[in-house]
C-alpha cells in the first residue's frame, strides 16, 4: 500500500500577470514505510511538493492520497483532521508555539487528540527523554538553542505515532552533530515503527540516510534515485 | 477530538501578556469605559429617581383614587364618599405603606397685600406624615396638629409674595358643595420651605374636617392617595384596588404625571444609549489591539492549523482571548464604580446651579441610585458586543491558509 500517491499533479502561482508553474504533471507514489528525500535547486518545487503531500495547500489540478484518503478534494476541516490523525510535520523554523514550553508544546498535539492528561505528560517526557532534552522540559522556545528548540518540534511530530513525517529542510538551521543526532533519530523511527518519512534538503548529510532520492527541478521529477 | 478548551484557554490568556503594555492599555480602556458606564448612569438614575420621588413626594402618591371626572374637573363637584369597608381593607394591605384621603380644590388666598390662586388641600395630618412632604418642611411655627386643627399652613414664597407672616390671618375663598362662593379667615400656624419655590406657592395646608366643613362636605373626600414599596411596580396593585373600587378611578403616579413618567422612559433608552455610545467608543481600541495580536500570530496560527487544529478552534482561541480582557476589564471597571460611588451615597451637592436644577424640577442634592439592572445591562452589552467585535478579527485567524501564515513571510 502507498502512503503517499500523487497523480499529474500540478500548481501554479500566479504573480501579477506572470503564472508561475511550482509544479508540473508530478506523479509519486511513496511506499508506507519509505524513508525519501526530494532534493534540487531553490525553486525547484520540494517544500510545494511536500505542503501538497501535507495537505497544506491545494493543487492547481491532479490528484493526491495520502493515507488512503484523497486530500486535494478535501474541505479546510478535514484536512485538518487528517493532519492530526496521520501527519506529523518538521518545520525548517521549528516553528513551536512560543507561549507554552517544551513539554507543552508536544503534549498539543496529543491533547487535541483526545489523550488522556497522564498519558501524554508520560509520553511527552518520555519522547523529550529520547531527543536528549531530558530537564529542559519546563522552558519556553525562546529559553531554547535552535538545535533544541528543532528537537522539540521532531518530538512534537512523533508524539502521537503518525503514519507519515513531512520534514522542510530540518537541518538547515542546526549544526552537522545536532543534524546527525536528529537524522538518526528519523532512522530509528521509520525502522521501529514503520513510519514513513518524506524530507527535503539541499545537505547531502541528510541525502545519505535516505533509502530513494527524488530530484526536481523546474516543479517536475528528474530523478528518481533506490539507494537500498 | 475532544476541544482542547483548557489548552486553548492556557494559550489564550498567556498571549494577552506576551505584548503586556498592549493588554494593559486595553485593559484601562474597558475599565474606564465600564466605570463610565455605571457610574454616569447611577447619577442620571439617580437624577430621575429625584425628580420622581419629588413629585411623589409633592402630593403625588404612587396611586390615587378619584371620582372618574376629577382630573378632567377637579373641582368639589368631583367629590368622591369616603373609602367603604371593602376599600378600606383593600388600603390597609401589608403592600401599602399609608395612604390619606384629603380635600383639594381651587381657592383664592388673600393677604391684607395681596391675593393669589391656591390648591387648598385638607389634610389629616399624621396620615400625611408618611406620604408628603410636608411634616418635615416646617421651618416656622408648626404643622396641623390634627385634621380638626385650626390655622392654615402655607409655603414660605407664598407668605413673601402675600407680603404677610406667622401668625397673620389670610382669607381662603373658593367654591362649596351648592356652588355657593365660600370665605373664611384662617390664621397661618405653620410655614414651609420645600425643594421648589413652585411648591411653596401652590398650596394651602388646612385640617381636612375643617375644609369639609368649610366647604359643605359632609365627609366626602376629593382623592385617595397612597403610597407602597416601590413606585416602579404597581400594576398588581392598581387591579386589586380597582376591583374594590369599580366606580372610581384607580391610577398610577404616572397617569396623574406623564411628564414624570415619562423621564424613567426616556432615562432607560437614555441610559441604554450611553452604554452603547461608551461601548463603541472603546470598541475599536479592542477590535485594534485583537486585529494586531492576530496579525502579529498569523505564523503561529497557521502552525496550529498545519499540527491539526480545527478552523473553528482558531477562532474560538482567539474569541477566548478576547472574552478574558473583557472580564477582566468589566472586573475592574465594576470595581471603580463602586470605589467611586460609596463615597457619595450622601450625595454630591449641586447647589452652585441649584436655581438651574429647580427649573428641572431636581433638588440641589444628587444622590446615586444603583440598580442591578443597570450594572447587568452594563456589563451584558459589553460582553456581547466585545465577543461579536472580536468575530472579525478571530475570523480572520481562522481564515489563514496555513501555507501562507507558515511558509511565506
Amino acid at each position: 500500500m502507498y502512503s503517499v500517491s500523487c497523480r499529474r499533479l500540478c500548481k501554479t502561482f500566479q504573480q501579477g500577470e506572470l503564472a508561475v508553474h511550482a509544479l508540473a504533471d508530478v506523479d509519486l507514489d511513496i511506499d508506507a514505510g519509505g524513508f525519501v528525500c526530494l532534493f534540487g535547486p531553490s525553486g525547484s518545487g520540494k517544500t510545494t511538493l511536500l505542503n501538497m503531500i501535507g495537505g497544506l495547500d491545494t493543487p492547481s489540478s491532479g490528484e493526491i492520497t495520502v493515507a488512503g484518503q484523497r486530500i486535494d478534494q478535501m474541505k479546510r476541516a478535514e484536512l485538518a483532521r487528517l493532519r492530526l490523525k496521520h501527519l506529523g510535520f518538521v518545520f525548517q523554523s521549528y516553528n513551536l508555539i512560543p507561549v507554552l514550553s517544551a513539554r507543552e508544546n508536544v503534549e498539543f498535539v496529543a491533547q487535541m487528540q483526545g489523550m488522556g492528561a497522564q498519558q501524554r505528560k508520560h509520553k511527552a517526557l518520555t519522547i523529550l527523554a529520547e531527543v536528549g532534552l531530558q530537564g529542559l522540559e519546563d522552558r519556553r522556545p525562546a529559553e531554547l538553542s535552535g538545535g533544541q528548540q528543532q528537537r522539540v518540534a521532531v518530538a512534537r511530530a512523533i508524539v502521537s505515532g503518525p503514519e507519515l513525517v513531512l520534514a522542510d529542510e530540518p537541518t538547515a538551521n542546526l549544526d552537522s552533530a545536532t543534524a546527525e543526532i536528529l537524522m538518526k533519530l528519523f532512522v530509528q523511527l521509520n525502522q521501529q515503527h514503520q513510519t514513513t518519512f518524506v524530507l527535503s534538503t539541499h545537505d547531502n548529510l541528510i541525502m545519505n540516510y535516505a533509502r530513494r532520492l527524488i530530484k526536481l527541478r523546474d516543479g517536475r521529477i528528474v530523478e528518481d534515485i533506490d539507494q537500498t | 477530538m475532544q476541544t482542547p478548551f483548557l489548552m486553548l484557554s492556557t494559550i489564550a490568556w498567556r498571549n494577552l501578556w506576551r505584548n503586556y503594555r498592549r493588554t494593559l492599555i486595553m485593559l484601562l480602556a474597558i475599565s474606564v469605559g465600564v466605570w463610565a458606564m455605571i457610574w454616569m448612569t447611577a447619577l442620571m438614575r439617580g437624577m430621575v429617581d429625584q425628580m420622581i420621588k419629588g413629585s411623589i413626594n409633592n402630593l403625588l402618591g404612587h396611586i390615587q383614587i378619584h371620582a372618574p371626572a376629577y382630573r378632567d374637573d377637579p373641582s368639589i363637584v368631583n367629590s368622591i364618599e369616603p373609602p367603604g369597608p371593602e376599600l378600606t381593607d383593600s388600603l390597609n394591605r401589608p403592600l401599602i405603606k399609608a395612604w390619606t384621603s384629603r380635600i383639594r380644590v381651587p381657592a383664592v388666598i388673600s393677604s391684607e397685600r395681596e391675593s393669589r390662586g391656591v390648591t387648598l388641600v385638607g389634610i389629616d395630618p399624621a396620615a400625611e406624615a408618611a406620604l408628603s412632604f410636608l411634616s418635615e418642611s416646617i421651618t416656622q411655627g408648626s404643622n396641623l396638629a390634627s385634621a380638626d386643627a385650626p390655622g392654615v399652613v402655607i409655603g414660605r414664597k407664598l407668605a413673601e409674595r402675600l407680603e404677610t407672616r406667622l401668625g397673620k390671618r389670610i382669607v381662603l375663598v373658593s367654591q362649596d358643595s351648592d356652588n355657593t362662593v365660600v370665605d373664611r379667615g384662617f390664621r397661618i400656624t405653620g410655614i414651609f420651605e420645600a425643594e421648589l419655590q413652585t411648591t411653596e406657592l401652590a398650596y394651602a395646608f388646612v385640617g381636612r374636617d375643617r375644609a369639609q366643613e368649610f366647604l359643605n362636605m359632609a365627609d366626602q373626600v376629593s382623592e385617595i392617595s397612597l403610597i407602597s414599596d416601590d413606585y416602579r411596580n404597581l400594576t398588581h396593585l392598581l387591579e386589586n384596588i380597582q376591583a374594590t373600587a369599580p366606580d372610581l378611578e384607580v391610577i398610577s403616579w404616572d397617569q396623574v404625571d406623564p411628564y414624570t413618567g415619562s423621564m424613567l422612559a426616556v432615562m432607560d433608552g437614555f441610559i441604554l444609549v450611553w452604554i452603547i455610545v461608551v461601548f463603541l467608543a472603546l470598541s475599536f481600541g479592542l477590535i485594534n489591539t485583537l486585529a494586531m495580536a492576530v496579525f502579529e500570530r498569523k505564523r503561529e496560527l497557521g502552525l496550529l492549523q498545519a499540527l491539526g487544529m480545527q478552523p473553528g478552534y482558531i477562532l474560538l482561541q482567539v474569541l477566548i482571548e478576547s472574552v478574558i480582557l473583557l472580564l477582566l476589564g468589566l472586573l475592574a471597571g465594576n470595581l471603580l464604580a463602586w470605589l467611586s460611588i460609596v463615597p457619595i451615597q450622601d450625595g454630591i451637592d449641586l447647589s452652585a446651579i441649584g436655581e438651574g436644577l429647580e427649573l428641572a424640577g431636581m433638588s440641589s442634592i444628587l444622590y446615586p441610585v444603583v440598580e442591578f439592572s443597570d450594572i447587568a445591562r452594563a456589563n451584558l452589552v459589553v460582553i456581547v458586543l466585545g465577543i461579536l467585535a472580536s468575530l472579525l478579527p478571530a475570523l480572520r485567524a481562522a481564515r489563514h491558509v496555513p501555507v501562507d501564515a507558515i511558509t511565506r513571510p
